[in-house]
């Protein structure tokens, strides 16, 4: 007997929940209002950020219908749930079922849009044909103006990728492992050159599509959003420097918009060939703390990782501090004649705050109220900078400052 | 000197009164700034009508309008004289405004980011439940509770994105709709509507499966989704279950060995092994 449509929703949220990317920020403006030129009549808009419109119990945004096509897959990927040797329930949504489930749920302010991935069903050219086609039905047939994602197959065709472009807001293809040989292990009918390979010629076609044309003086709309990819932190053995160091190098040369960290989490009948632990939850914290920092703040990745000789983060407290422990001299700042690049390295400092001293310390000299003030919190802080009225000079010296940053260790209790 | 706004008191009122009493030198601590909904039903505050009129063309930064326009739409009774002294001020010290670190360009920010806060969870917790159609268009319904007076700014968003349907967001700070030609704004304290919808069944199926047992983080979750907002999620009342039973769900994933059967079309595929 064929499954209901809510079984096969569960099955199929389900299946998708290991993918951690729930963005729907950073595409084109877009709306249904008839306003700026466009057709009026449709349904949903894009406003430059997204919208979270539920959390989880696990702490994470859920902003866009985030499903499986189907979770019938031909690959055997020791970390997927979805593997062809795995013994979970399987189940199939018909093109209609996505694109109805997507629509009813958005009219409902549930979703922001949509984030359609699928197992691999024949070949990956079937596979992706039928996700390129609930993309094109909901824009043409449905006048759909909020967010799809698609994640692409890797192998699919060139053609179908760029049809794929034209309908969707985001591509993203995963690069599942930090590093190839981890890929080859654990995702054996994958292969990293492939997936490196797809990632170019997104970016290729990404590039154009930012260019103007001579002809129309407009710009062709394609992944609006741009390309991510995510990788699974702890099923192998690579360490943080390696995973950074593999973040950077997508960073650069294929422009990705954001690469996630999904730590290894155990899965109903998970392979043999896995640790069935907790997933590093802190962890991958850590590293997505470290990867803002490269993206934002200036550091470079050896910078981040040359504080502890394995080439890990410490776990304890987050990179930017680690890095100012280890590199007191820099220290202190001086607020009101320091530049951006040493204000961005203060522990306790975010991009904002910085703007903020910028431009007050024009007009005026800066005191720790006025930091206060701009929410920063003066304990953090207090031994990196000097202020008016305020030096640290004893502070940064002590050799036990790195406790005054430890959480306190928590308590035993009798079992 | 007493002036008494109109109701909630909206930001045109502020400014008209705002734009007379600077003209006039009135300084900012001669001022007690009071909304009709806020002085109740106190029988000493007669309305003392803004002084209307004779305002000279007042100039301002042109990042002043937006802040002043969001922080009046603050709940916090000080919004009006924290929005005049500001003005007040700006004359003088044509700067103030880049010096975010200043005690009230600090609250101004403050109060400019609660209205923010506020308005983004409206655009995300707002849910429409369909209600029988009229016309050709489908119909949706909404209660939405808010903590300041934005519904009315907030008008846009929702005909923006939602054109194709007719809408009503009630509220108790006044109500919004749309019917495809007009949005209307009424700001008489709405009432909450009673309607069920089967399609909150099906999200309730997709928020308990997205959930990832093994990474309960459920402070997190309530510092983005506040408890306040849970009584009108439909979604929300799932949310108990899901942390009691995660524990051990995680535990029982990672105890449970993988099954030494492997279904048929992966033996079809692969083989036997695993």
């Amino acid at each position: 007997m064929k499954k209901s449509l809510k079984a096969r929703l569960a099955i199929l949220s389900d299946a998708a929940k290991y993918d951690a990317s729930c963005a729907s920020s950073g595409t084109t403006r877009r709306d249904s209002s008839g306003s700026g030129g466009q057709e009026s009549g449709g349904l949903g808009s894009t406003e430059g950020s997204g919208i979270c419109h539920a959390y989880a119990p696990d702490g994470r945004c859920i902003s866009l219908l985030k499903i499986l096509m189907t979770n019938f897959c031909i690959y055997d990927c020791a970390y997927c749930i979805n593997r062809s040797s795995s013994n979970v329930e399987r189940a199939r949504f018909s093109p209609e079922e996505v694109i109805w489930l997507t629509l009813e749920f958005y009219r409902r302010n549930y979703i922001e849009g949509l984030f359609l991935s699928s197992g691999i069903i024949r070949n990956s050219d079937y596979t992706m044909e039928q996700m390129v086609r609930i993309a094109r039905d909901l824009r043409v047939t449905h006048n759909f103006r909020g967010y799809i994602h698609l994640k692409t197959i890797p192998d699919a065709s060139a053609k179908l990728i760029e049809e794929a472009g034209l309908f969707a807001d985001r591509l993203s293809i995963n690069i599942e492992l930090p590093t190839d040989a981890g890929v080859e292990k654990f995702a054996p009918q994958k292969h990293p050159r492939n997936i490196r390979r797809s990632m170019g010629e997104l970016k290729t076609k990404i590039d154009e599509a930012g260019e103007p044309t001579l002809r129309t003086r407009r710009r062709k709309t394609f992944a609006p959003a741009g390309q991510s990819t995510q990788m699974i932190i702890g099923a192998d053995e690579a360490s943080d420097a390696t995973i950074l160091g593999t973040s950077a190098g997508l960073y650069d040369a294929y422009r990705l918009r954001r690469v996630y960290y999904s730590a290894f989490s155990p899965i109903p009948d998970a392979s043999k060939a896995l640790p069935l632990i907790k997933p590093p939850l802190v962890r991958e914290h850590r590293l997505y703390q470290a990867d803002w920092l490269y993206r934002f703040y200036g550091f470079g990745i050896e910078e981040i990782t040359a504080g502890r000789p394995d080439g890990m983060l410490d776990l304890t407290i987050d990179p930017k501090l680690a890095w100012a422990l280890e590199n007191r001299g820099r220290f202190p700042v001086d607020i009101n004649t320091a530049d951006k690049e040493m204000l961005l390295r203060v522990p306790g400092f975010g991009t904002k705050t910085v703007k903020a001293i910028l431009s007050a310390r024009q007009f005026k000299r800066l005191a720790m109220g006025d930091l206060m003030r701009l929410k920063v919190s003066v304990k953090k802080v207090q031994a990196f900078v000097t202020a008016s009225g305020w030096s640290p000079l004893k502070l940064i010296d002590r050799s036990d400052l790195r406790s005054l940053f430890v959480p306190e260790p928590q308590q035993l209790v009798l079992l | 000197m007493r002036i008494v706004l109109r109701a909630r008191g909206d930001f045109e009122e502020w400014r008209t009164a705002a734009r007379a009493l600077l003209s006039q030198g009135t300084v900012p601590r001669d001022i007690e700034w009071v909304s009709e909904d806020a002085a109740g039903s106190d029988l000493f505050s007669a309305p003392a009508s803004p002084p209307i009129g004779g305002a000279a063309p007042v100039s301002v930064p042109k990042a002043f309008l937006p802040l002043a326009e969001s922080l009046i739409c603050h709940s916090d009774p000080s919004r009006f004289d924290l929005a005049y002294r500001l003005l007040w001020r700006l004359q003088t010290e044509h700067a103030l405004l880049h010096i975010r670190s200043d005690p009230d360009v600090a609250r101004a920010h403050a109060f400019d980011r609660s209205v923010h806060r506020d308005s983004h969870k409206m655009h995300a917790f707002v849910r429409f439940k369909e209600v029988p159609a009229s016309g050709q268009r489908r119909a949706f319904v909404s209660w939405f509770e808010p903590d300041h007076f934005i519904v009315a700014r907030n008008a846009g968003f929702f005909r923006r994105r939602f054109a194709d349907m007719d809408w009503l967001i009630a509220t108790p700070k006044g109500a919004i709709s749309w019917d495809g030609t007009d949005v209307r704004f009424c700001d008489a304290p709405a009432d909450k509507p009673d309607i069920q919808d089967d399609a909150d069944d099906l999200w309730r199926t997709y928020f308990a499966n997205i959930f990832n047992p093994a990474r309960l983080k459920v402070k997190m979750m309530q510092t983005e989704m506040p408890k306040k907002y849970w009584k009108n999620l439909p979604e929300a009342d799932l949310i108990p279950d899901l942390i009691a039973g995660a524990e051990h769900r995680g535990r029982d994933m990672a105890a449970r060995q993988a099954s030494d059967t492997v279904p048929k079309f992966h033996e079809r595929l692969h083989g036997r092994k695993p």
